[in-house]
C-alpha cells in the first residue's frame, strides 16, 4: 500500500489510473445497453449527436455511444487474453533461460530473437488469413499471446541474469533450498512489478495490433470491437460524408486508453528503477 | 584477421540462420492452423454462386494445390518451396490474374524501400540529436515542454496516428492529397515528377518520422542523462572544453553506438509500422498490396509478400551490422 500512494503522487499514474477507470466504467455500461450492438437498423441512421443519442448513430442504425461500450469491453478482453497468455510463456521462457544459461538459452534466445527479426505482422496476417471465420474475441486474443511474448520474455531473462549472479542466490542454494523454492520464493516476487511494466505494455501493443487485423477484415467483424468500429468507419466512408462523430468516436478512445495505459507503464517502471527506463522503452 | 573471424563471420552465418527459419517458419505456421487455403477458395466460389459438379471440383482442387505448393508429402513442399523462392517464383497473383506474384513485388517493393529507408534514417537522426541535446539541457524548461508531447505521441499506434494526420490534412485542411497515387509507366524522371512523389509521400513519411522518432528521442535523452554524469564529462567541463564540442564529441558519440544496435533490433517493428501506414494513405508501396491481397484472399501474394519482407528486412540488419564497425573504432581494432 506504501508503494501505491508513492506511485499517485506521480501525476502520470494519477492521470493514467483515472482515465482507466473511467474507461473501465464506460465498459461495463455496456451490459445496461437498451441496443443489441449486432443488430442493424435500431435507431435511424446517420444522425449528429442530439440529447437522444449523445454520440450521434452510424450508417448501420446503430447509436455511436453505445456501440463504443461495447468496442471498449470486447478490445479489453481480447488485450487482456493476449497480454495475460503471453505472460505466463514470456515468464516461463524468461526464468528457463537467464536460470538454465548454455545451451536452453541460446535456443530459446535465438527463437525469441527470430520473431523480433521477422515483421511480425506478417505472420500474424497470415495465419489469420486462414482462420478468418475463427477470429472470435478469444481466439483473436490467444493468437496475439501466440506471438506476442518474444521482447518480454527477453527483459525478463535480463533481469534473472542479474538475480542469479547476486549473493542470496548461493546462500540459499548452500543451505539447502530446492531450486524451484528459490525461483517462487525469491525470484518472483522480485520480478512481479516488471512482468506487471510489461503486462501493460504488451495490452497496449495487443490493442493496436487488434485494429489493424479489423482494418483488414481478418476479425470477426459483427464483433464491436475499436478495431471493427473504425473499419466500419472508414469502408463506408465516414471521412468523406462528414460522418466525424463515427469515426472520432473509437479513434478518441483508443489514443486515451492507449496514452493511459502508457502513462501508467512508464510511471510504474520509473518507480521500480531508473535504469530499467531504457529496457522499457525500447520495448514497443 | 580476428576482425573477420569474430565480427564478420558470426554476422553472415546469423544472416543465412534467420533468412532459413524465418521463410520456414512462413512455410510451417500456415500448415499447423489445419485450415486449407484450397477448401476456403472452393467454398468462396460455391457461396457466390457457383454450382461446381464433383470432376470440376477435383480439378480445381488439384490446380490450386499446384499454385499453393501443397501436392505431394510435406517434405516434398518443403523442398520445392525453396525452389520457388531462389527462382523468385511465387506463382500468378490471384486478384491480378495472370500477373505473377514476383512481377507485382518488382513494382511495389522499390516504393516500400524507399519511403522506409528515408523515413527510418529520418527519424533515427532527429530523434537522437533532438534526444541528445534534450537529455543533456534536461532541466531547461523546452526540454521539458519536449518531453511531455512525447509521452503523448509516443504511445499512438501507427495505424491510428496516421488516419488522425489523414483526416486532419487531407479532409479538414485539404492540403495534401487524400492518397491515390498511381503507378504509371513513367520513362522521364523529371522535376514535376519528383514533386508529385513528395507531395504524396509527405503525410506517409511524416507519421513514421514523428513515431518513431519520439521512441528515439526518449531512448537517447534517458542515455545522455546518464553518460552526462560520468567522470569524463565532469573532467572536460572541469578543463574549460567547450560545451558544444562536450555534447557532440563525448557525450552524443558515446550514447549514439548503443541506439545502433539497437536499431538493428526494432527494425521488423519499423517495418511493420512501415506496411500499416502505406494502407492508411493509399501508398502504392507492399502494405497496399498487402491490403489488396488480404482482402480479396489472395494467399499467394501475401506468401510472396511476407517472404519477401524477411528477406529485406535481415539484409537491413546486415548492412547495419556491416556498416557498424565503421563507427565505433573499439571493433575494427580489436
Amino acid at each position: 500500500m506504501e508503494a501505491l500512494r508513492e506511485l499517485f503522487r506521480d501525476y502520470r499514474f494519477a492521470v493514467g489510473f483515472v482515465f482507466l477507470v473511467l474507461l473501465a466504467a464506460l465498459a461495463f455500461l455496456s451490459f445496461f445497453s437498451p441496443y443489441d450492438p449486432v443488430r442493424w437498423l435500431q435507431v435511424p441512421r446517420d444522425e449528429p449527436p442530439s440529447w437522444k443519442h449523445i454520440l450521434g448513430t452510424n450508417a448501420k442504425g446503430q447509436d455511436v455511444f453505445w456501440e463504443a461500450t461495447f468496442a471498449i469491453r470486447n478490445s479489453l478482453v481480447v488485450a487482456l487474453i493476449a497480454g495475460l497468455v503471453s505472460r505466463v510463456v514470456a515468464v516461463l521462457v524468461g526464468f528457463l533461460a537467464g536460470y538454465k544459461g548454455g545451451v536452453v538459452d541460446r535456443v530459446l534466445m535465438g527463437v525469441a530473437d527470430g520473431l523480433l527479426v521477422i515483421p511480425l505482422f506478417l505472420i500474424l496476417v497470415l495465419v489469420a488469413m486462414l482462420l478468418r471465420e475463427a477470429m472470435t474475441i478469444v481466439n483473436t486474443g490467444l493468437l496475439l499471446a501466440f506471438f506476442g511474448w518474444a521482447w518480454d520474455a527477453r527483459t525478463i531473462r535480463a533481469q534473472i541474469l542479474s538475480l542469479r549472479e547476486r549473493e542470496f542466490t548461493q546462500t540459499s542454494l548452500l543451505s539447502g533450498n530446492s531450486t524451484l523454492s528459490l525461483v517462487s520464493k525469491e525470484y518472483v516476487p522480485f520480478t512481479i512489478p516488471l512482468i506487471f511494466s510489461t503486462l501493460i505494455s504488451n495490452i497496449a501493443w495487443a490493442i493496436g495490433m487488434e485494429i489493424v487485423l479489423a482494418i483488414l477484415g481478418l476479425v470477426r467483424l459483427e464483433i464491436p470491437t475499436l478495431g471493427t468500429m473504425l473499419q466500419w468507419a472508414i469502408t463506408r466512408q465516414a471521412m468523406l460524408l462528414g460522418h466525424w462523430w463515427w469515426i472520432a468516436t473509437p479513434l478518441a478512445l483508443t489514443v486515451i486508453l492507449l496514452v493511459a495505459l502508457y502513462w501508467l507503464s512508464v510511471s510504474v517502471s520509473e518507480y521500480l528503477d531508473p535504469r530499467m527506463r531504457i529496457q522499457r522503452i525500447g520495448a514497443r | 584477421m580476428r576482425f573477420v573471424r569474430d565480427y564478420l563471420i558470426p554476422r553472415l552465418v546469423q544472416y543465412v540462420l534467420v533468412i532459413f527459419f524465418g521463410i520456414t517458419a512462413v512455410f510451417l505456421i500456415p500448415r499447423f492452423t489445419g485450415q486449407d487455403p484450397v477448401l476456403e477458395i472452393i467454398a468462396q466460389i460455391q457461396t457466390q454462386g457457383g454450382s461446381l459438379d464433383p470432376i470440376a471440383v477435383r480439378k480445381l482442387t488439384e490446380t490450386l494445390q499446384e499454385l499453393y505448393g501443397l501436392r505431394g508429402t510435406l517434405w516434398e513442399q518443403y523442398v520445392n518451396m525453396w525452389r520457388r523462392v531462389f527462382h523468385l517464383d511465387f506463382g500468378p497473383s490471384l486478384f491480378q490474374f495472370p500477373t505473377p506474384v514476383s512481377e507485382l513485388l518488382r513494382i511495389y517493393l522499390p516504393w516500400t524501400i524507399g519511403l522506409f529507408a528515408t523515413s527510418t534514417l529520418l527519424a533515427w537522426l532527429l530523434g537522437n540529436v533532438l534526444g541528445g541535446i534534450a537529455g543533456y539541457f534536461s532541466s531547461q524548461s523546452w526540454s521539458k515542454i519536449l518531453d511531455a508531447v512525447i509521452m503523448v505521441i509516443r504511445p499512438v499506434p501507427h495505424y491510428i496516428f496516421g488516419v488522425l494526420l489523414l483526416i486532419l490534412f487531407a479532409y479538414v485542411w485539404a492540403l495534401f492529397p487524400a492518397g491515390g497515387l498511381m503507378l504509371g509507366r513513367r520513362t522521364v524522371v523529371d522535376l514535376r515528377f519528383v514533386m508529385i512523389i513528395l507531395r504524396y509521400s509527405f503525410l506517409p513519411a511524416l507519421t513514421l518520422v514523428v513515431l518513431g522518432g519520439a521512441g528515439w528521442f526518449q531512448q537517447m535523452k534517458l542515455l545522455v542523462q546518464n553518460v552526462r554524469r560520468e567522470d569524463f564529462v565532469q573532467y572536460a567541463q572541469a578543463g574549460g572544453v567547450k560545451e558544444r564540442v562536450i555534447i557532440s564529441r563525448y557525450v552524443m558519440r558515446n550514447a549514439m553506438l548503443p541506439q545502433i544496435t539497437q536499431l538493428a533490433l526494432v527494425l521488423g517493428q519499423v517495418f511493420s509500422g512501415v506496411l500499416m501506414v502505406e494502407m492508411v494513405f493509399s501508398y502504392p508501396g507492399m502494405g497496399l498490396l498487402l491490403y489488396r491481397a488480404v482482402t480479396r484472399g489472395d494467399y499467394n501474394l501475401v506468401m510472396g509478400i511476407a517472404i519477401l519482407s524477411i528477406f529485406t528486412i535481415t539484409t537491413a540488419v546486415l548492412l547495419l551490422d556491416l556498416l557498424y564497425p565503421l563507427l565505433d573504432p573499439r571493433i575494427r581494432h580489436r
